[in-house]
């Protein structure tokens, strides 16, 4: 029974093991760690020493700072605005038009069955 | 103690179904007395469904199809009169999915739903979709699986409009309750046809008789619309997002359980019902022979490929917390039908012999996709409980005015945490080891399926980072500076969750080789379905 | 022969009927009687499949001979029929509330809060 839990699991064209993965994650941030250790120790806390850097503006109120969830992914949803044209006529909310579609895919499947 | 425990093991599939019914009639009366103690009164009795589902798997999985009459002893099966249910491997692991996900909902109920008016008929509600899952997944009778999607499209529909002073529920009821109908009603069309062709109501018996003529083509056409409407596969998917979001949190968990149902309805009739004629050949060209296996096959692994596009790109662009994952939600279920379906196009007859089997690549990709299914109600259930409990918190549900939460909730965030990894597929949670199973087999069948299946998890990761930036990182907003942590019972809900997402993922063979491998095998034979009724025909 | 395939297409127009109505209508309540004639049509169909030529009703105990039709279909239909009743009336339920809320019955206006 215990070999059947820790075994590793073959699908038909590789193997995944996931002990063997967490042993080597908890081994990689050991030796982040003991990187990390090596660090300067020395500095000044609360000075300018530890503010963030903004490419020299100033920093506004928390309130203003935050990226709101819209604009997050901007460049990705101007860039295809067209596909989300299309996606957007799609999803009216109107429920005869999902009755419609559903119309629509059980005519394709007659289609398919009775000519085939 | 063995004589009571083999009488209960006996007789627990009419206790499953009959249990939460009588426990949904006696909770008003019970609340009459006192919330708390109709609050312990309803997870006593999704507890006792627990216990009796798990004695049941456990006698499948070790003894084969088990088969219960209702009301005969030694029923007559020439001809077949009385309603089986009959419980094969397959069945049993929906109905282990069907009984997690109701106790955690009930669990988390108690501190969401603490302040609401009208507490007792939630519950009566929530117990009555219990029963209604439990009896479609466990029956072999097809006018009875219409009776049971009835019963369960009516209670789910009556609580998605739970909260009627919002516009969003009811408009979300009624689209739902419209489709649900159309759907249910078409099913018994078939069922009609079914019923007219061949004198016989029971599963098995139209398997046995089953031929490939034209009415039998019309049925097969009607059933398969008809449930995967209900299964939300594009481009009739656009009520999930609805129905998921206008649901209190707890309720969309159980609705989950509901359309993985309606999926394993679909299963249901392709396998196991048409499961002699797959391999007639309509046509021939040649040497290229064309099959029903290969028709339904290719068409379901196109809409498959629909599906998980329209998911991921909709979900992208969304700023609503819930209908975010509605629409990652029917991504999910794309995954699931691109495995089964290029598993079903793989059936062929090796030369020398004359029956049918299924390639090497095929039976591990309907594995995978049998797996992702309960990997998909854990994940998805978790990320609507955390979905839940920023609501409870903020009375906030748009992305646009949350931000900084993760300050004040801690656990909450650690939660989400696991369900965005489980979610997109990174090791080490269980969305890995199902995913991972699905793009090796896919590939197999034809590389773009698995070149899209792994483009569209990336980008469910960058929907999931969206939401973990915007709502839980960043400075404290003003508005959100008074939050409190949840509840203790909602943490409890969820952590049952995170704690079986992190055992499913840690211990995948495990899982494979002792609840995912009974119910493929179930799936591939059909004529041991047959013989467990008809005695070896 | 004709007259006794009249109950089938019957069955066929009103499924027609009801599934045009649900799709082209606009108005709520339009699309909830176009439910209910596809409800009828299944119904109707489920009876038709029944009946067999001269024969009469499966109600007696001590029947004066001859062929009966068969009872079992009668059964399901009675038990959709309830089932149509509970939807009905839940789906106007769902109708007062949303004519509460938005002062219209017009489904192409009645959207949720998207985006």
């Amino acid at each position: 029974m215990l070999d059947q839990i820790i075994s590793t699991f073959e699908t038909g064209s590789g193997f995944w093991n996931p002990l063997v993965w967490l042993t080597a994650l908890v081994i990689a941030f050991l030796i982040i760690y003991i990187v990390r250790g090596f660090g300067k120790r020395e500095y000044k806390k609360g000075t300018d020493q530890t503010q963030a850097f903004l490419s020299g503006n100033p920093e506004y109120e928390k309130d203003k700072m935050h990226v709101k969830a819209n604009n997050v992914y901007w460049g990705f949803t101007e860039s295809l605005k067209s596909v989300y044209n299309f996606f957007g006529k799609m999803h009216t909310g109107n429920v005869s038009d999902y009755v419609l579609w559903f119309v629509i895919i059980m005519g394709i499947l007659f289609l398919i069955f009775g000519v085939i | 103690m063995n004589d009571i425990l083999s009488i209960l093991i006996n007789h627990s599939p009419a206790l499953i179904v009959a249990v939460p019914l009588f426990g949904a009639f006696l909770t008003p009366l019970v609340g009459m007395i006192n919330d708390k103690i109709r609050n312990i009164f309803v997870i006593f009795i999704t507890l006792l469904t627990g216990f009796f589902t798990v004695i049941l798997v456990n006698e499948v999985f070790t003894n084969g199809i088990k088969t219960y009459c209702f009301g005969a002893e030694n029923p007559s099966v020439n001809p077949v009169v009385r309603i089986f249910f009959e419980i094969d491997g397959m069945s049993a692991f929906m109905a282990l999915i069907a009984v997690i996900l109701p106790i955690v909902a009930v669990i988390y109920s108690w501190g969401f739903a603490k302040e609401e008016t009208g507490q007792s008929k939630y519950y009566t509600l929530i117990l009555l979709m219990t029963a209604g899952i439990l009896g479609m997944v466990l029956t072999g009778d097809m006018f009875n699986f219409f009776v049971f999607l009835e019963i369960t499209s009516i209670s789910s529909a009556a609580l998605v409009a739970f909260w009627t002073n919002k516009k969003n529920s009811v408009q979300a009821a009624f689209k739902y309750i419209v489709i649900s109908s159309i759907g249910a009603l078409m099913v018994l069309f078939a069922v009609a046809i079914f019923y007219g062709q061949y004198n016989a109501l029971n599963m098995a018996v139209i398997a046995n008789n089953i031929g490939f003529g034209f009415l039998d083509k019309i049925a097969l056409v009607v059933l398969i619309a008809a449930l995967t409407m209900k299964a939300a596969i594009a481009p009739m998917h656009m009520w999930l997002p609805d129905a998921y979001s206008g649901a209190p949190s707890p309720v969309t968990v159980v609705i989950v359980g509901t359309t993985l149902a309606s999926l394993y309805g679909v299963f249901r009739v392709v396998f196991t019902i048409y499961g002699k004629q797959f391999l007639t050949i309509l046509r021939s060209f040649g040497d290229f022979a064309v099959t029903p296996s290969l028709l339904i096959g290719v068409f379901i692994v196109v809409l498959a490929v629909l599906t998980i596009v329209i998911g991921v790109f909709m979900a992208l662009k969304s700023n609503d917390f819930k209908r975010m994952i509605g629409y990652a939600a029917v991504a999910e279920i794309g995954y699931m039908i691109l495995a089964v379906g290029s598993a079903i196009s793989t059936y062929f007859i090796p030369t020398g012999t004359t029956t049918v089997t299924m390639a090497e690549h095929g039976k591990m990709a309907l594995t995978g996709g049998i797996f992702h299914m309960i990997n998909d109600a854990l994940d998805i259930g978790l990320l609507f409980l955390v979905a839940g409990a920023v609501y409870y918190a903020t009375k906030e549900t748009s992305l646009n005015k949350l931000g900084g939460l993760s300050r004040k909730m801690k656990y909450t965030t650690v939660f989400f945490l696991i369900g965005l990894f489980a979610v997109s597929g990174l090791p080490p949670m269980n969305g890995f080891a199902s995913k991972l199973i699905i793009y090796q087999s896919t590939y197999q069948v034809n590389p773009i399926l698995a070149i899209v299946a792994i483009l569209c998890s990336i980008m469910l990761l960058a929907v999931f980072v969206k939401v973990f930036h915007s709502a839980f990182l960043g400075p404290e907003i003003s508005s959100t500076k008074n939050v409190k942590e949840v509840p203790k019972s909602m943490l409890i809900a969820m952590g049952i969750l995170a704690a079986l997402i992190i055992f499913f993922g840690l211990f995948p063979e495990f899982v494979i080789t002792n609840i995912v491998e009974p119910a493929k095998n179930a799936l591939l034979n059909s004529s041991e379905y047959i013989s467990a009724i008809l005695g070896g025909v | 022969m004709m007259t006794f395939n009249i109950p089938y297409i019957a069955v066929i127009g009103l499924i027609l009927v009801g599934l045009i109505a649900v799709v082209f209508k606009r108005n709520l309540i339009k699309i909830v009687i176009g439910i209910t004639l596809i409800e009828s049509g299944v119904n109707l169909f489920l009876i038709t499949l029944g009946y067999r030529e001269n024969s009469i009703a499966p109600i007696y105990t001590s029947s004066p001979g001859g062929l009966m039709s068969l009872p079992v279909p009668q059964a399901l239909t009675l038990t959709s029929i309830v089932i149509g009743v509970a939807v009905l009336a839940l789906m106007i339920s769902f109708i007062v509330h949303i004519y509460r809320h938005y002062n219209t019955l017009d489904a192409s206006k009645i959207r949720g809060d998207e985006e």
